[in-house]
């Protein structure tokens, strides 16, 4: 018999909190990248504003660990569990953070001509959230091989932000009057390859739930 | 008799300073078996809690420790329980001299009906100390260990009885600190307590381990995982009592037990 159901069932809750922050930073992300794909200003200017939410949440969801903690007395998985959403909402949260440096950056760039096409700034961006929305299901699942290898997957997301830099240093060299512009999406990508360190992050943290040991997985190069 | 060996043995944490030790420990009521197999190491100069549901075997696995259970009538033990590496059931132990060195605090505070000097004097003299002088040493000694000092020291010939339950308790703690002992034992010593004279009894367990060993029984989880250095988790299931689950550092045990059963008491999911 389980004699702990309203503890549990309010430890479920805040699970499904860190779900909702998680998609309150996934969607941040893709709509500061969209905003920059299509410069759509006020769509940057509604992540900057929104953001204030993303961060609300994440009190929010401290708010009720902290009190659990001190209501509940948790123990073994279930203290691992909350020590972990801790971390995992400041992770999550600061993902909200680098979806609104995108957006200050897109406003910088307002209406300048484009440098080029982007092709690896979208393609970062969509493999960050990918592995973001995976991570997030290996959090509920409880899925320790999911987790080690979403966070492997980082090293993609290293090797386009390279290969971006590659491509933007050649510009600057061979134009100086591209330096200002190519910047900006050297922090677009900056901000993008921050955020999927951030996974790992959380793959590091869903490890921990499940097998107690703090390890870290997939070092980021950067 | 059905024997099974306790896998724990394989999986017993390492300890460099072992005071007492239970080898492959059985204990019978009658025809009931209370433990199962029991091996395990509790080391000095710490504070050693074993949890579990009632009923589970933890008040008898203490009680091995200074042979209370033998004055249970039909009460059978087979197996090892050392104290300092010496078997004490042994025919050639003196169970009066066991018990001085291994003392005990019950669930409810029992003074004895007389002034709080006497209670503390009672155990010394029995054991044959009569010294005015030695022996008013040895009450102010014990009660400031455990910390009781500064509140009775202007009463010490007032009845014990007159004190509040956790003065009493902490004046039990002086009663059996006052025999020098080598290990305490606690049933339960804070269950009839309010939570400020639990928290004193606890403050004053940290402050012994240093000179003591110390084994508690408790069933209050959050209380094993304050002071315990050592955490041992009993269970029974069905009809089978006396199981020792799993036992570890007590950081380990709580944050991280290695046996599913242990992690379902501990977070309540089984009780």
């Amino acid at each position: 018999m389980e004699i702990r159901a309203d503890f549990h069932k309010r430890l479920h809750n805040i699970k499904d909190d860190v779900l909702v922050l998680g998609s309150m930073s996934g969607k941040a992300i893709l709509n500061s990248i969209d905003a920059l794909r299509n410069r759509n200003l006020e769509l940057a200017k509604q992540v900057i504003e929104g953001d204030h939410i993303i961060n609300q949440k994440r009190f929010e969801i401290e708010e009720k660990c902290i009190q659990l903690i001190a209501t509940q007395q948790p123990m073994a998985s279930d203290l691992r569990m909350i020590v972990s959403v801790l971390n995992i909402g400041t992770e999550l949260e600061r993902i909200g953070d680098y979806a609104l440096g995108i957006s200050r950056v897109v406003i910088m760039i307002g209406d300048e001509p484009p440098l080029k096409p982007l092709i690896d700034i979208p393609r970062m961006a969509e493999k960050t959230i990918d592995m973001l929305r995976r991570s997030l299901d290996a959090f509920i699942n409880q899925d320790v091989e999911g987790a080690r290898e979403i966070s492997a997957e980082d090293d993609s997301v290293d090797n386009l932000y390279d290969q971006i830099y590659r491509e933007l240093l050649t510009f600057m060299i061979e134009d100086p009057k591209t330096i200002t512009r190519a910047t900006r999406l050297m922090w677009v990508a900056h901000n993008l390859e921050r955020a999927a360190d951030r996974v790992t992050n959380i793959c590091e943290r869903v490890v921990f739930v499940i097998t107690g040991k703090m390890e870290e997985i997939g070092a980021s190069k950067y | 008799m059905e024997v099974t060996l306790n896998k724990n043995i394989e999986s017993l944490p390492y300890l460099d300073n072992v005071k007492l030790r239970t080898r492959m420990a059985n204990l019978y009521y009658n025809k009931f078996q209370a433990l199962r197999n029991v091996t395990l190491e509790i080391p000095s100069h710490a504070i050693t809690a074993i949890i579990g549901p009632s009923g589970c075997g933890k008040s008898s696995l203490l009680r091995l420790f200074n042979r209370m259970n033998d004055l249970i009538p039909n009460t059978r033990v087979t197996g090892d329980i050392e104290l300092d590496g010496k078997n004490i059931y042994e025919k050639s132990i003196d169970v009066v001299d066991l018990r001085k060195r291994v003392g005990m605090v019950f669930q409810k505070p029992n003074p004895f009906p007389m002034s709080i000097y006497d209670n503390i004097v009672f155990g010394p003299k029995q054991h044959g100390r009569t010294n005015r002088n030695e022996l008013n040493k040895i009450v102010e000694n014990v009660l400031r260990k455990s910390a009781l000092w500064d509140e009775v020291k202007d009463k010490l010939e007032q009845s014990a009885l007159a004190l509040s339950g956790g003065q009493q308790q902490r004046l039990c703690i002086a009663r059996v600190l006052a025999v020098e002992p080598e290990v305490i034992l606690m049933d339960e010593p804070c269950s009839a307590l309010d939570p400020v004279a639990t928290l004193k009894i606890e403050d004053l367990m940290r402050t012994l381990r240093e000179i003591y060993t110390i084994v508690i029984v408790t069933h209050n989880m959050q209380q094993a995982a304050r002071v315990s250095d050592m955490a041992a988790f009993m269970m029974m299931a069905g009809d089978r009592a006396g199981e020792l689950v799993e036992y570890g550092h007590t950081s380990q045990i709580f944050t991280n037990p290695r046996d599913k059963r242990t992690e379902d008491y501990i977070t309540g999911r089984f009780g």
